[in-house]
């Protein structure tokens, strides 16, 4: 028997070996780190103390994690479905579109908490439908997923561009973005979440997205692990051939797990959107469409673990920002260097250690 | 006559956009038609484009910046291989994950090194390719038609132009005429049938990896040091997605990869040239359009609507011997 089919206790398979990748990873920025003439400890404190040393700080780190929870997600339901969405950008991106179309039409006459269902209806719609052509493709004429999302963000970018340049733009402004929501199309900040540790946010745009992503975690796992809708997901995951024998339609289950999956992609513009800027602006995704893929691969695919994978990118991204402005000779772009090195660690290498996991397991249950 | 100049001035962007993507392309060619789906191509070029500036800098010499650029490119193309062949890694997450790398470490160690943002100086003459005058250029000159097609478009191009466009008739002897073209093609659509021939399933994918961070290296160095004088942040921008696009637009041939790639870097160059211009009764097309072109024709094409695009068969599969 190959030591790769041998079952291992959960806390190996989701807790060691995960953190053994991470591990890794970070081994190896800190070997750049160092390559390129600095401290790695100096810079991971620095690192650390910009993310949560202070409640301003800890405010950026989880207004990041939000953000990542919400794409971290869209990647995860997809994957349970055995598709690799990577289009989570472009539905990303295209669902900031219907959430600043809700908001532009609603902020004038209601107040924020009136708003924001139709916003957190409008953003997931439109992210949704962003993934339907390529869901269709792959459940009918057999386009592969992968391939097609990678299209669709591109055609995104172009097409939003389009939208700001064109049709979006306040008259007589140059910048490509939407006028600034009234207050009835903002969402607030949380503040007092951080005043129940006796601390304050300061500038940070913590805001009630975090509350909704966290919602939306309880219903992702709801949905997989709880429902017909989720067991069919997961069987079509697992082995197509036998979801197919087992009586579950393949192009239905296929187009419903990407709907949901770009839905929840579209729902991260309500954090930038309505939450951070309070417009729609060009490129406001900033890559965290592709985060969620290293955040869903870390966290297992399963809303917990999302959550605390997503929180970690969040350090990374607040840490990394207070660490180039200390040490100016990383730049934020070290971020992405840590984020690929997860993505290879704990997604394409995952069974890289455990063949000798396994023996070690083996060695020491049967002493 | 007018006109004509404007149609030569396209066709010679059209050239120099359409190389890097030719090169790309094959490279995405050699590893999908061994059965390794490459999304990986966009950092392959970003490294090697980065690498060959850095090089070309410090040596002042065009062809150590070439080495570099295919040594890393190599490098990157084993490690996806490590991944992906060796440890049976999704092929897809591990090229997703060196276009990460490659993205940020491109950045941060030209900063620590350069300290200009990410941008490599820029190099002198003769740390770049020149463009070569092939013979007669200047004595035809002024013949009309024949005379400016000849010296604007097809001559007065770098080395590495003529290369791409020799490598496709390479590419195309080794895949159908060789009998290493023949094995990778087959190991593309049954490897179970290539390893009960005893040949070595993984060595024939590594070497399909080899050639393709080759091919890479020769994209990401014209990027560089042949059509700019420096490695700029980002310098690929898409161009590895792109090709892509051309590959499976070309149905995974060779020669069709070369029409494709050169359709897409003609509509690269007439949206560089439509900018800000208004069609006779249309008005202004938006650039956009040019933009996603190639993108929404590939999606078409995939979704069977102008023929069918069929992928090797064991792609995208890590091989597993019987047990």
């Amino acid at each position: 028997m190959s030591t790769a089919s041998v079952p291992l206790p959960n806390w190996i398979n989701y807790g060691l070996i995960p953190v053994l990748n991470l591990v890794i990873a970070f081994l190896i920025s800190g070997l750049v780190v160092w390559f390129i003439g600095e401290s790695p400890l100096d810079a991971l404190n620095l690192l650390l103390q910009g993310a949560l040393g202070s409640g301003e700080g800890i405010g950026f780190t989880l207004f990041y994690a939000t953000s990542f929870i919400f794409t971290g997600l869209s990647v995860a339901v997809a994957i349970h479905a055995g598709l690799f969405n990577i289009g989570s950008e472009g539905q990303a991106y295209v669902g900031g579109l219907g959430c600043a179309l809700v908001a532009l039409t609603l902020d004038n006459y209601v107040p924020w908490y009136v708003t924001m269902p139709f916003a957190v209806i409008g953003s997931a719609i439109f992210g949704a439908l962003w993934a339907l052509i390529p869901a269709w493709l792959q459940a009918k004429r057999g386009s592969h997923v992968v391939i097609t999302t990678i299209m669709f963000n591109f055609i995104a970018s172009a097409m939003m561009n389009f939208i700001l340049v064109h049709v979006l733009i306040v008259p007589g402004k140059m910048a490509p973005e939407t006028r600034t929501f009234l207050a009835g199309g903002q969402l607030p900040k949380l503040d007092w979440l951080m005043g129940i540790f006796g601390s304050t946010i300061g500038a940070a745009p913590l805001n009630v997205s975090f509350l909704i992503a966290l919602v939306m975690c309880f219903l992702v796992w709801m949905l997989v692990w709880r429902t017909k809708l989720g067991y069919e997901m997961r069987t079509l995951g697992l082995s197509p051939t036998a979801a197919v024998y087992a009586g579950i339609p393949y192009a239905r289950t296929v187009i419903i797990a990407m709907l949901l999956s770009g839905g929840l992609a579209g729902m991260m513009a309500l954090n930038p959107v309505m939450g951070a800027s309070a417009r729609l602006q060009v490129e406001f995704v900033l890559g965290a469409g592709f985060v969620g893929i290293a955040v869903s691969l870390m966290g297992r695919n399963h809303p917990v673990g999302i959550i605390l994978a997503a929180i970690l990118f969040g350090i990374l991204y607040q840490g990394g920002d207070a660490l180039s402005f200390d040490m100016p000779n990383i730049t934020r772009d070290m971020i992405v260097v840590i984020q690929g090195l997860v993505i290879l660690f704990a997604g394409a290498l995952e069974y890289m250690f455990r063949p000798a996991m396994v023996r070690t397991y083996q060695k020491l249950a049967r002493a | 006559m007018e006109y004509y100049d404007l149609l030569i001035s396209i066709f010679g962007s059209t050239i120099r956009l359409s190389i890097p993507l030719i090169f790309t392309a094959l490279a995405g060619l050699f590893s999908e038609r061994a059965g390794i789906f490459d999304i990986g191509l966009e950092g392959k070029m970003l490294a090697s484009a980065f690498a060959a500036a850095c090089v070309a800098s410090v040596s002042g010499s065009a062809w150590a910046g070439l080495g570099a650029g295919i040594v890393i490119s190599v490098a990157l193309g084993l490690l996806h291989g490590f991944a992906s062949i060796t440890n049976r890694g999704n092929q897809i997450v591990s090229g997703v994950a060196i276009n990460f790398l490659t993205a940020g470490l491109t950045i941060v160690l030209g900063q620590a090194w350069f300290g200009q943002g990410g941008r490599t100086p820029t190099l002198p003459a003769e740390a770049r390719f020149a463009s070569i005058t092939l013979p007669g250029a200047n004595a035809i000159h002024d013949v009309p038609f024949i005379g400016p097609l000849y010296a604007n478009v097809i001559s007065g191009n770098n080395i590495l132009t003529y290369l791409a466009f020799l490598a496709v008739p390479i590419s195309w002897w080794i895949l159908y005429r060789t009998r290493f073209g023949l094995r990778l093609r087959a190991v593309g659509e049954n490897p179970g049938a290539v390893d009960t021939a005893g040949i070595s399933v993984e060595w024939l994918r590594y070497r399909s990896l080899i050639v393709a961070g080759i091919l890479c290296g020769f994209s990401g160095t014209y990027l560089a040091i042949a059509q700019s004088a420096a490695f700029i942040n980002n310098m690929s921008a898409g161009k590895g997605y792109i090709a892509l696009a051309a590959l499976i637009f070309a149905k995974w041939k060779p020669v069709p990869v070369m029409f494709t790639c050169l359709l897409f870097g003609f509509l690269d160059a007439f949206a560089n040239f439509m900018q800000g211009k208004a069609v006779p009764g249309i008005g202004e097309v938006p650039v956009q359009i040019f933009q996603a072109l190639p993108y929404i024709l590939t999606c078409i094409l995939l979704a069977g609507f102008i023929g069918v695009a069929k992928p090797p068969k064991a792609g995208g599969v890590p091989y597993t011997k019987e047990r």
